[in-house]
């Protein structure tokens, strides 16, 4: 089959591969693009580990072709770190211990700040909600709730 | 060693610092299974078996062999023949043999130049099966009409006239049970079960395997023990295991799935087949759910004696369980001995069968055995309780084991933190909160032996006096943050001067995998004494320095230290000073130990949760969870929390929703995270926590180890809490809300 030459910006460089049509986003950040940092522990939507924005929506990546990122901007948590600081959500995650193997943690962290973007003040029943798509085997959410619930009132100027 | 020489003051141990794989964690730097590649690679792809009972009449590859790209193929023609035991089983379920013996057995396997093209020659690869009769369920397999899946494979100790998928019988007990029935005012028996379940780890196995015609051959993978991956993969090849040099990667959770070995030696034996070019290999999810783990089912008879006053007189248990198609797979050695571990037994007897049935091979999964052991026991202890109109927690309180206890299954316990546990858990705000209309409360205790094991460890002092310690068991929840803690403690150094790292199997002699909760227990052990030995050797350098005796050296706050006056009066000389000339001094700086680690500190956990049952639809919501576990010293205190949340939540996804579903085929219909669906964070509320230490006396530092015993009670407590709540008491696993409806309507 032959492949599609694909142009698209991730994290603000602009970037270039060629992808079979079959091939999913997250294949294509992860093995033409060097981007690992999204991962696969499904494949069908259901667990959230390669979550990315796209265009600024929230997505799994493994439910994009990687020819639909043709012309859009995409944000991975490699582009979370800005000029070398930690964003406030991955400092909070490491000093609230909200991880432990930390398979998830690049697909939590993506969307924690997606949803910090829309709602900086969110409860913790709508931080619960709206993980409810990430799955985490090892720590219960419990410290990762936590640690979205301190990162905001961080980014509000609350804490 | 003697309770008044553990230490009880720290500098480093009881603190949270940052886990010094936190920041490549946070920022997608850190390399999983998955995320390694070597140039010039090959993907793989596996065939898998789409019966769950089926003879292999012929395998024709041609087609796929045919394909541009498509470098080898190997079936179990390409291993080699004669093994026994274990590495057998291990080899069957590496590639089946002349029977595919579960849904999603691989068959064959096939390597090229992309995943795409190795996925569409997997398709081609055309395999003639002979459907043979299948049995999935454990009680089914026991009847003495079941087909005989594999007959032959019973060992010595299956009494005659056991059902012919019996491999395994136990049996073992004290005292008079019958004698202890006759005192009893209460005597209760009822059958509990529990469904399969899976460790869920959401990163799925992967690997990168090459291996020349010579034998030798590298390993880059996800795995739990990279000794063991070596161990099995040259066992399953017929290769020496030190031709294998295996690297673990980073792991995305194990819970014991990845103590073994499950598609490792296919990368292998394709990369030998394909020239010695390196092969990656990743499992997707349903082959993670067909293939790997899980843990066994089982179905459990349980008698007590109980008194008026709660105190247990006697108690018998008798278990069917399954691990699959596998012999010596199912824990029935470790359940057992966990039913009754909680309780001061006068009169007890235990006995376990071991039935093989259509299903994948099993693994370990946090506390092999026990979750199920305690669902039984645990519950009935429960029920007799309320008809006996006593405390749950005080029943507990009666009949607790402590220090000095013959415990249910043999030896005596030493110091032991049970009842500090159920004390604790009475005494938190959760056991007194008021409830609500459909609202219940449970509890429940739990047990877990902890494991020492085959460990060896280094030190190494760096020129700038710096520390770095080499361990072999890849890190899950945080043993490089507490393993780093310990050492700065020994050293007198910061925890930011200790790098702790784990490293591939050409680099320490033989460890165990990171199982048994074992990691911050057996490694603090022989990093303590591996440090002491560079202590030694420190002193010594700063003895010559000054012109006096070793002896005369003591090692305090980071520095060699004249020990008391008439050793000379002398500046402390830091490990930074010493560090910085011991090229010119003696050479290099470093400690090693090896130890079979023993000292193992058993575990004990009380667990109180609050549900509320929605009597329309027979959902059930957890409002509250207390988990109380003595940790015996908790060296990185969060991340022990984390250890005792993690295991709740995977005891109430197997209590409410979690199991294996097969069809009437023998085929499993929930191959995906949306059918097995496991707790997400709208399901659970906070996990609230009380750290109990009771310091285990064979540990320098008091570990016991977390890991395990968090997932036991849950199972119970919530079958408690549900009864409670509802009035009707399942017995049977998950309490899925279509069962706690039926049940409900039942009750009228």
């Amino acid at each position: 089959m032959s492949k599609i030459h694909v142009t698209t910006k991730v994290n603000g460089d602009d970037v270039e591969f060629l992808a079979d049509p079959r091939e999913s986003l997250l294949d294509c950040l992860r093995d033409k693009l060097d981007l690992t940092g999204a991962k696969e522990g499904c494949g069908t939507g259901d667990c959230g580990a390669c979550s990315v924005s796209l265009d600024g929506t929230l997505v799994c990546s493994c439910l994009v072709l990687g020819v639909e990122a043709q012309g859009k901007t995409i944000e991975t948590v490699e582009g979370m770190a800005q000029d070398g600081d930690l964003h406030p959500l991955q400092r909070k995650f490491i000093e609230h211990a909200a991880l432990q193997c930390g398979f998830c943690t690049p697909g939590i962290l993506v969307a924690a700040k997606n949803l910090l973007e829309r709602n900086p003040d969110p409860t913790e029943t709508e931080i619960r909600y709206w993980l409810a798509g990430n799955l985490c085997r090892c720590t219960g959410y419990d410290k990762i709730v936590r640690a979205v619930q301190d990162a905001a009132a961080e980014m509000r100027g609350a804490a | 060693m003697p309770k008044d020489e553990l230490k009880t003051s720290f500098k480093w141990i009881g603190t949270r610092p940052d886990r010094p794989d936190g920041l490549d964690k946070v920022t997608g730097r850190a390399r999983y299974g998955a995320d390694f590649s070597l140039p010039n690679m090959l993907h793989a792809a596996v065939v898998r078996s789409p019966h769950a009972h089926a003879r292999i009449k012929k395998i024709d590859a041609s087609k796929a062999l045919a394909l541009d790209g498509v470098k080898a193929v190997v079936t179990r023609a390409d291993l080699p023949t004669g093994l026994s035991g274990e590495d057998l089983n291990l080899q069957d379920n590496t590639l089946a043999g002349d029977v595919a013996l579960y849904d999603g057995h691989a068959v064959a396997a096939v390597a090229a130049t992309s995943a795409l093209l190795a996925k569409d020659a997997a398709k081609l690869i055309e395999v003639e099966y002979e459907v043979l009769p299948h049995v999935i369920d454990v009680d089914d397999a026991f009847r003495a009409d079941a087909p005989v899946i594999r007959p032959g494979l019973a060992d010595h100790s299956v009494p005659k006239g056991a059902p012919g998928n019996v491999t395994r019988y136990i049996e073992f007990g004290h005292g008079d049970v019958a004698a202890g029935f006759a005192e009893a005012d209460l005597v209760r028996e009822e059958t509990y079960k529990t469904e399969a379940t899976h460790q869920g780890y959401i990163e799925p196995h992967a690997c990168v395997g090459q291996m020349g015609a010579d034998g030798k051959g590298e390993m880059w993978v996800c795995t739990q023990g990279q000794w063991y991956v070596r161990r099995m993969c040259a066992a399953v090849l017929g290769t020496e295991a030190s031709q294998l040099r295996v690297t673990p990667s980073e792991i995305g959770g194990g819970f014991g799935g990845k103590t073994t070995i499950f598609m490792e030696p296919l990368a292998l034996a394709l990369s030998r087949k394909a020239g010695g070019r390196p092969v990656k290999l990743v499992m997707s999810r349903s082959e993670v759910l067909r293939a790997t783990g899980p843990t066994a089912s089982a179905s459990m008879d349980v008698k007590i004696g109980m008194k008026k006053d709660g105190r247990i007189t006697a108690g018998t248990v008798s278990f069917r369980m399954q691990g699959g198609a596998f012999p010596g797979m199912s824990p029935i050695g470790e359940a057992l001995p966990c039913a009754f571990a909680c309780y001061d037994m006068p009169n007890v007897h235990h006995e376990a069968y071991e039935v093989l049935a259509n299903r994948p091979k099993a693994a370990a999964y946090r506390a092999p055995g026990s979750p199920m052991a305690a669902f039984a026991v645990e519950s009935l202890v429960d029920e007799m309780s309320r008809e006996l109109g006593l405390d749950p927690i005080d029943v507990r309180l009666t009949n607790g084991a402590k220090e000095g206890t013959k415990s249910s299954y043999g030896p005596k316990f030493n110091q032991i933190g049970l009842v500090e546990t159920l004390e604790a858990a009475k005494a938190h705000p959760n056991y007194a909160a008021p409830l609500g209309p459909n609202q219940g409360r449970g509890v429940a205790s739990g047990f877990w032996f902890n494991h020492g094991g085959e460990t060896s460890v280094s030190v190494a002092i760096g020129e700038d006096g710096t520390v770095q310690v080499s361990v072999g068991t890849p890190d899950i929840g945080g043993s490089r943050a507490s393993i780093a803690l310990m050492t700065a403690e020994t050293f007198g150094i910061d925890y930011d001067d200790v790098r702790v790292n784990v490293v591939e199997t050409g680099a320490l002699g033989v460890n165990e995998p990171t199982h048994g909760s074992r990691a911050t227990h057996s490694n603090g052990k022989a990093m303590y004494e591996a440090a002491g030995q560079a202590i030694r050797e420190l002193c010594k350098r700063a003895a010559a320095d000054w012109g006096i005796d070793a002896e005369a050296v003591e090692w305090a706050d980071g520095a060699a230290q004249p020990a008391g006056p008439n050793a000379g009066k002398f500046p402390p000389m830091s490990l930074r000073e010493i560090a910085g000339k011991m090229g010119s001094t003696g050479g290099p700086i470093s400690g090693h130990h090896e130890i079979t680690m023993g000292g193992v500190g058993a575990s004990f956990g009380t667990h109180v949760v609050d549900v509320e049952v929605d009597p329309e639809t027979g959902r059930t919501t957890i409002l509250r969870y207390l988990v109380v576990q003595d940790a015996g010293r908790a060296i990185h205190p969060a991340y022990v929390e984390g250890q005792y949340q993690g295991g709740a939540a995977q005891g109430i996804g197997w209590a409410l929703n979690e199991s294996y579903i097969y069809g009437k085929d023998g085929r499993l219909q929930n191959t995906v995270f949306l059918d097995y669906r496991i707790p997400v964070a709208s399901d659970l509320p906070m996990i609230d926590t009380v750290i109990v230490e009771v310091p285990n006396p064979g540990h320098p530092y008091g570990v016991r180890g977390v890991g395990e015993t968090g997932i036991t009670p849950p199972l119970p407590a919530i079958a408690s809490a549900v009864a409670a709540a509802t009035g009707v008491r399942l017995r049977e696993l998950p309490m899925s809300p279509p069962k706690v409806l039926a049940a409900i309507k039942a009750r009228g």
